[in-house]
């Protein structure tokens, strides 16, 4: 594993950040907001990054992809982070989308698969319950056998960008005990199915997540994705894989706090000097530096060890996340910090990025849940 | 690619009728082993001579040097099958040192032709071993203030003062040294690089013990001695660049020392933490009994790897004919660093057993992570401290005013 960008990947890098230079601003996020939409997004800016190809990405070209890797979304995200932008790339993409692709059948990725990358179709991923945190297994929402269906009851949360999705993967339990391995299953839910039920969520970041109802949902045979009872592994291959996409985000947005912070510290003027002479802060300052470039490697050894199959990749996920929550939070609070006053209100936008930086380092696990994996995956 | 397989399988040729048997399996663990060459130099075992030797018909002491100064004119992916090899057949390498890994490769870029043909494969076949004389008991981290005086007599200088941290000074043959040639010049401006034989009378060497006990370093005392101009590197006065530049080669043998540390392949051999923790009554073979312990060495252990991928990071883009990124400014602080945690974690769960300084009660790697901890404490001091890492940062890569 080669840990450079390739010629391709430098030109896609470039294309995103002149993207995001001219179409997405972080005043983007606050207009969204303020107007409190309910989608969180915009829906013509997804369609125009589909038609950009960056939807596609990491799928096959006979669904209209690019064939490409998560070292290549990685390259998108990261420029997308650095502007806050909050289109639905870790629901659509990353969980409901590689499911899909991983374990749906023929029928279902030939119902979903091209509309979800030509930016026409939303797709969401319930996993996570009130009880449950971080942990996959722990799956108390229930799929009864009823007939030659299911029937699904129970309730799930922080469903990204649930509101106005037009299907869900679901994690249900079919078989076993709260946190068996085996007995979770995926289903295909349409969004339309009775007894489905979805409540918009505000979190501090105002992104679209949600709550969703299940009581007494009835799906077909067909809606189950791989095969019944056995979707933990699926689970976990696809959260690993949005876990590495969300750090290469959370690199983005940590880069662009700091840049802001180092041009404050450059520009603003105390006691007669640009407070940025200051050993206090300068040592600060080159502490988040190397915090941020470590950042960079472990992002890009996920990503790759992902896209390579490596037995090493979980370990590595592992790590970049530990390092991006820590550092994504460190970064924030001290760009807060050094902008003083002015950091604190509103009217400034380096809150956003404290804001964003929050809900990402506690999504997928924070940096302590990591090292607890790390040190089971070593076997200590 | 055809021609790096045919170097690969010449390569093994060589090796198989040429390295020593007694010299397989030998590993470069604790400060000061290996072969470091010289006129003092001691051979343990003997065979180290002859590999030595063998190696340095053919150049591979320095692998990339010129041959015409006895290196061995390899390009840097026939060096990279060089290391493979020598790794995949467990063979130590033939000389290591600061001639190999600093003054070498400041010659080849400052020194004239004659100061190149005489130093040069001299180092290249372990024959001449050097120091390093920069640090003064008056100018640590100032070092530009350093006041070791050289004044000019005819084609001499005859140079007085002292240096400390000169490593391996009481074994060394030779030292480059920092000497002020101009006191009224601004302080970075009369400086002279200099190359001065020990031998030379009025010189004296005394080795400094650590709070970690024995050292590699010494104080080396200069009263009058006098050194030929012609031993001037690079211009009278002019030393300063000289310096930065060799500082530099200095922070890539720091990063390859410390860079290894979390790599995949360190690793395979189960986490040395959590042994050392199931060793010292803190869980059975599976999950810790103490999460906060686990919780550490967790968090040290994943520190090292992103290092270990920041290391690899670099390399792979000088590969790619990147010019050198802002990564690599961090290998001197966060290498060391890390080594100082890993020590400090270390002696911690091994508790009472992780205090012994010597004799009964405590077997010998109790001993050495007692010894290492307190030895780690100087990484983040010697070649520039942790402070002065961070204010270079600040300055030349963030660009933040004085």
């Amino acid at each position: 594993m080669q840990l450079v960008l390739s010629e391709d990947q430098e030109l896609l890098a470039k294309t995103a950040a002149d993207f995001v230079a001219s179409r997405s601003p972080v005043a983007r996020v606050r207009a969204l907001r303020d107007a409190a939409d309910p989608q969180g997004f915009s829906r013509p800016l997804w369609k125009e990054m589909a038609e950009l190809g960056w939807v596609g990405i990491p799928f096959p070209e006979s669904c209209g992809g690019a064939g490409m890797g998560f070292s290549e979304l990685a390259v998108v995200l990261e420029a997308l982070g650095r502007a806050l932008a909050p289109e639905p790339f870790l629901s659509c993409v990353a969980l409901a989308g590689q499911t899909l692709l991983r374990a749906g059948s023929e029928a279902q990725q030939r119902a979903w698969l091209p509309r979800l990358v030509s930016g026409d179709a939303l797709l969401a991923f319930a996993n996570q319950e009130r009880e449950s945190r971080y942990d996959l297994q722990r799956v108390a929402t229930s799929a009864r056998r009823q007939g030659d269906g299911f029937v699904l009851s129970g309730e799930k949360i922080a469903v990204l960008d649930g509101a106005g999705a037009d299907a869900y993967v679901v994690a249900a339990r079919t078989s076993g005990a709260l946190s068996d391995a085996s007995g979770i299953s995926l289903f295909l839910v349409p969004a339309s199915t009775p007894g489905v039920r979805c409540e918009r969520q505000w979190r501090v970041d105002s992104r679209n997540a949600a709550i969703l109802h299940f009581e007494g949902a009835r799906v077909s045979q067909d809606a189950v994705i791989g095969r019944e009872g056995e979707g933990l592994a699926t689970l976990e291959a696809v959260v690993d894989l949005a876990t590495a996409a969300l750090c290469a985000e959370m690199l983005g947005s940590m880069s662009e706090a700091f840049a802001r912070t180092l041009h404050y510290l450059k520009n603003r003027v105390q006691f007669g000097v640009p407070i940025g002479s200051f050993q206090a802060l300068k040592h600060r300052a080159a502490q988040m530096f190397v915090e941020i470039e470590l950042c960079r490697s472990a992002v890009m050894g996920a990503v790759r060890a992902l896209d390579a199959g490596d037995a090493e990749a979980r370990k590595l996920v592992s790590v970049a996340k530990a390092r991006c929550s820590e550092t994504a939070m460190l970064v924030a609070h001290e760009a807060v910090q050094m902008h003083g006053g002015i950091g604190m209100t509103d009217e400034h936008e380096i809150g956003f990025f404290l804001k964003r930086a929050r809900v990402a380092e506690l999504t997928f696990g924070d940096a302590a849940w990591h090292r607890a994996r790390w040190a089971r995956l070593c076997g200590y | 690619m055809a021609d790096l397989e045919a170097f690969r399988s010449d390569l093994q040729r060589f090796l198989a009728q040429n390295a020593p048997d007694a010299v397989r399996g030998l590993v470069v663990s604790a400060e000061g082993d290996g072969n470091w060459g010289g006129r003092k130099a001691t051979y343990d075992p003997l065979e180290m001579k002859r590999w030595l030797e063998v190696m340095a018909s053919r150049g591979f002491t320095a692998p990339t040097w010129p041959k015409e100064y006895g290196g061995g004119g390899l390009s840097p992916e026939e060096a990279k099958v060089l290391r493979q090899e020598l790794a995949a057949q467990r063979l130590p390498p033939p000389l290591i040192g600061f001639g190999l890994e600093m003054i070498g490769p400041t010659l080849l870029r400052y020194g004239t032709e004659a100061q190149k043909r005489q130093h040069i494969p001299a180092i290249a076949r372990g024959e001449i071993r050097w120091c390093q004389g920069y640090s003064e008991p008056d100018s640590g981290s100032d070092l530009a203030s350093l006041a070791t005086r050289a004044v000019r007599r005819g084609d001499h200088f005859v140079v007085t003062g002292t240096k400390v941290w000169t490593s391996y000074g009481d074994l060394s043959d030779w030292i480059f040294a920092l000497v002020r040639t101009n006191p009224n010049a601004k302080k970075q401006e009369g400086i002279t690089f200099l190359l001065i034989d020990m031998a030379t009378p009025g010189v004296s060497v005394r080795p400094i013990k650590l709070i970690s006990g024995k050292s590699p370093f010494c104080e080396t005392r200069f009263d009058e001695v006098r050194v030929p101009v012609a031993n001037v590197l690079g211009e009278i006065d002019g030393g300063w660049s000289v310096a930065k530049a060799l500082l530099g080669f200095e922070r890539n043998m720091i990063a390859d020392t410390f860079g290894t540390v979390g790599s995949a392949r360190s690793e395979r051999r189960g986490s040395r933490l959590a042994n050392l923790a199931r060793d010292h009554g803190l869980g059975a073979s599976d999950a810790l009994g103490d999460a906060v312990v686990r919780d550490e060495i967790a968090r040290c252990e994943m520190d090292e790897r992103a290092f270990a991928l920041t290391v690899q990071r670099s390399r792979d883009a000088a590969r790619a004919g990147h010019q050198p990124g802002p990564e690599s400014s961090i290998f001197k602080l966060y290498g060391t660093e890390l080594n100082k945690r890993r020590t400090e974690l270390s002696v911690r769960i091994a508790g009472p057993q992780g205090l012994g300084w010597e004799g009964p009660g405590f077997d010998d790697d109790e001993l050495l992570l007692t010894r290492h901890w307190l030895r780690a404490r100087g990484n983040s001091i010697e070649g520039g401290t942790s402070e002065v890492q961070l204010n270079i940062i600040a300055k030349r890569v963030l660009g933040l005013p004085d």
